[in-house]
């Protein structure tokens, strides 16, 4: 029996985390493997919508990162994305997915160190977790194999 | 009834306006909107503890505006609903001629969006004690309770959009589920199609949902829908000090922010 | 096939229902669902909601699905290769306790699938399906049956129709081979009904309105756009009237996939949305509401009875039921019939 290795996808602003995260391979440091970066202008253009979809694609886990406050490259974006967060956390919870399955953080491109951090404890907690089993069983890969008729 | 039906007519009379979106008769024990256009018709308002439906969704129905200068019996939800789309600048002061009828069946004019404010200030326009405790139920259920909850209602959801249709705050003329290029939202009813969507529209109502419950109401599969925008009217008024239509001049919640916003789970 | 007069026990019912499943047949019946009514598989009769006036949503889904594959590709290397779905993989199916405007809705959809070349996903299914109706002893204001030329016992489109005609007898009428090969089953629990007057035990609903007229003055209403507009104000144009109506046919097809894998699928649709007309170019020949509740009436009652010889409607009143802002097919039907043209 193959064992589970979470698949997290990572959204990331351009700006700090996606350079932090490159601080942390420039340094050498090693962190778990199991992350796939996707790199954003900004953490406010990323759209919550995207994040059900990395789950609908097979992911167990989600990191979203960017900018500490006051520092975006472009100005406010994260004060924007910050909001969003906070509104789409509680409507998500309320809906019954799992928010522990998503880390939301500030990353700044000096942080090497702490994007290794944040990637290794997500997995690890991830993986404590499972897979996301709910989220599997609507996924866009269980539609591809499976009988849609709603007679059942 | 008859104050209103005399005031509609006179309104009619001295060209104030060229249609009243009121109440009428409908079928069996219901209640309809209706469009009075002549004396004759204004004979056919009714007012009584049935009328609840949020009428101010018509406003921006293009057909309805076509008719001219319009006047609307107001209720309280209503009148939010003018407030938050006022606010978002699809209705304009003393466009619309605004009647409301107290609890003591006598009639208000609402002369301008001012006037509206300050009667919503000293009115309570919040969600129903029964509302109030299903969301608790709800909240008190663990995570994986309130998925099996959730996915179950949103199975029985066919996709007709009556939740879309009858709320008056979704009136953008392309809706994002139609967009297809992307297809973000799949079209489907199926679970994560009808997930999708209703995540969607909430969020897309976070902030200016006045919580008039047209959505629940229209929904014919009898699904819960205004209980995931409702959620969110506490959190965004204790979390941001903003809540939806209550003056004509406020800023979206979502589209502002301040520098000193509070969280407890960035790391 | 000459039909046959049959009783049967109320409580030998359950017994039908376990044998149908132990037969192999899939059994869908009206379901409650909190204040629903749905349609769904079952495996007993207690499940069963049999003293509902009908269920929230037509029966139609039996052979028409509100989710359906259709086909399966995949992408490989030399291009995308697809898999065609078999539309006769379909289990035996019985559709229990629906009432008589599900069955004879079926024959709308049996003139829209059945046009040549045939849509084989209703086809197939269809033909798997046996229809075991319920006939009605109570009616609503909404119920206009019997002036769209059905009735609370029509049997046309069922293959049994089941009446009530005491507490605990049910009379059996075995209309169809598909109908006396389902009754075989329990062959030993009818018993000779000898005269019965079904007509007793049903409900009274009055027609209110003579549908030829009502045809024919449709048809010739087409350019009447003040008729149109004042019905339809109030319309949202949402799609609850047509996904509900067991008759409303028409649908969408859209494609998910990921990487490697897709898959078509049909989708119910419906003539009410804004967009259902949308051209590629912008230009939409139905942009406002009431050109689509024109197209909605007027594709019920006057298009189809012209082109596919039925009429597009049961009388069974869901579609003002479901309806949120009131829109009541059966008094805009019955205003239209008082016009003078």
């Amino acid at each position: 029996m193959q064992e589970f290795e979470p698949k997290i996808v990572a959204f990331v602003c351009n700006w700090c985390t996606y350079a932090g995260a490159d601080l942390t391979g420039t340094s050498r440091i090693k962190y778990s493997a199991n992350v796939k970066i996707i790199r954003f202008p900004c953490t406010g253009r990323i759209d919550f919508m995207i994040l059900m979809k990395a789950f609908e694609n097979g992911a167990d886990g989600i990191i979203v990162s960017g900018c500490h406050p006051n520092d975006c490259h472009y100005s406010t974006g994260n004060f924007h994305a910050r909001r969003r967060w906070i509104v789409f956390r509680n409507l998500l919870n309320f809906t019954g997915i799992d928010t522990e399955r998503i880390q939301f953080s500030w990353v700044s491109a000096a942080e090497g160190f702490k994007w290794a951090d944040v990637v290794n404890n997500t997995v690890a907690r991830i993986n404590e977790m499972g897979p996301y089993e709910n989220y599997s069983k609507i996924a866009v890969s269980t539609l591809l194999n499976e009988e849609v008729d709603s007679n059942e | 009834m008859n104050e209103l039906k005399n005031k509609v007519t006179q309104l009619l009379n001295d060209k104030a306006i060229d249609v009243f979106i009121g109440y009428g008769q409908g079928s069996a024990d219901r209640i309809r909107a209706i469009f009075v256009r002549t004396a004759e018709q204004a004979g056919n308002l009714i007012f009584n503890a049935s009328c609840t439906q949020n009428l101010a969704g018509y406003l921006l129905k293009h057909e309805v505006k076509h008719l001219g200068k319009l006047g609307i019996l107001a209720n309280t939800a209503a009148l939010r609903s003018m407030m938050q789309l006022a606010s978002e600048f699809q209705i304009r002061d003393s466009e619309v001629l605004v009647l409301f009828v107290n609890p003591d069946g006598s009639l208000t004019e609402f002369s301008s969006f001012i006037s509206i404010e300050t009667f919503l200030g000293s009115t309570d326009t919040g969600i129903t004690a029964d509302e109030k405790s299903r969301i608790e139920k709800l909240e008190a259920m663990t995570v994986k309770e309130r998925w099996e909850f959730w996915n179950t209602e949103f199975e029985k959801c066919i996709k007709c959009y009556a939740c879309r249709a009858a709320c008056p705050m979704c009136y953008c003329h392309r809706c994002t589920t139609d967009v297809n290029q992307p297809q973000w939202i799949p079209v489907a009813s199926h679970e994560r199609g009808n997930l999708d969507y209703h995540l969607m529209r909430a969020m897309h109502l976070a902030g200016r949902c006045v919580n008039c419950g047209e959505c629940a109401n229209a929904c014919p599969m009898d699904i819960p829908l205004n209980l995931l925008t409702y959620q969110l009217i506490e959190p965004i008024k204790a979390d941001f000090g903003a809540t939806a239509g209550m003056k004509a001049d406020a800023m979206y919640a979502l589209s502002t922010f301040k520098p000193e916003d509070k969280e407890n789970f960035i790391i | 096939m000459e039909k046959e007069l049959k009783k049967l026990k109320y409580s030998d019912l359950s017994k039908l229902i376990e044998r149908f499943g132990s037969q192999g047949y899939a059994v869908l019946a009206p379901v409650h669902k909190g204040k629903i009514v749905e349609i769904e598989a079952v495996q007993s009769l207690d499940a069963i909601a049999l003293d509902v006036l009908l269920s929230t949503q037509s029966a139609k889904k039996a052979a028409f699905p509100k989710v359906e594959k259709v086909l399966e590709y995949t992408l490989e290397k030399a291009g995308v290769k697809q898999q065609a779905i078999d539309p006769g993989a379909y289990g035996e199916t019985i559709l229990f306790g629906v009432r008589p405007c599900d069955a004879s809705g079926f024959k709308s959809l049996d003139a829209i699938f059945g046009e040549a070349p045939g849509d084989q996903f209703y086809l197939r299914k269809k033909e798997k399906t046996t229809i075991i109706s319920f006939s009605c002893p109570t009616a609503d204001e909404y119920c206009f049956c019997t002036s769209v030329g059905g009735g609370p016992g029509n049997t046309e489109g069922s293959d049994l129709q089941i009446t009530a005609i005491s507490k605990e007898e049910l009379l059996v009428e075995i209309l169809t081979e598909k109908g006396k090969k389902v009754s075989s089953l329990f062959a030993d629990l009818l018993t000779d009904a000898g005269e019965v007057d079904k007509a007793k035990f049903l409900a009274d609903v009055k027609v209110v309105f003579e549908l030829d007229s009502v045809v024919q003055k449709t048809t010739s209403s087409f350019n009447n756009m003040e008729l149109w507009l004042d019905q339809s104000l109030r319309c949202i144009g949402c799609g609850a009237c047509a996904f509900v109506c067991p008759t409303c046919a028409c649908f969408d097809f859209q494609d998910e996939q990921n990487t490697k894998k897709g898959v078509r699928l049909r989708l119910w649709d419906s003539c009410g949305f804004s967009l259902f007309t949308l051209h590629t170019s912008g230009h939409n020949p139905r942009e406002v509401q009431s050109q689509r509740w024109r197209q909605r009436l007027m594709h019920k009652f006057s298009y189809m009875p012209e082109q596919l010889k039925v009429v597009g409607c049961e009388g069974c009143g869901r579609c003002s039921r479901a309806c949120p802002v009131d829109m009541n097919v059966k008094e805009h039907l019955t205003s239209i019939g008082q016009l003078t043209i």
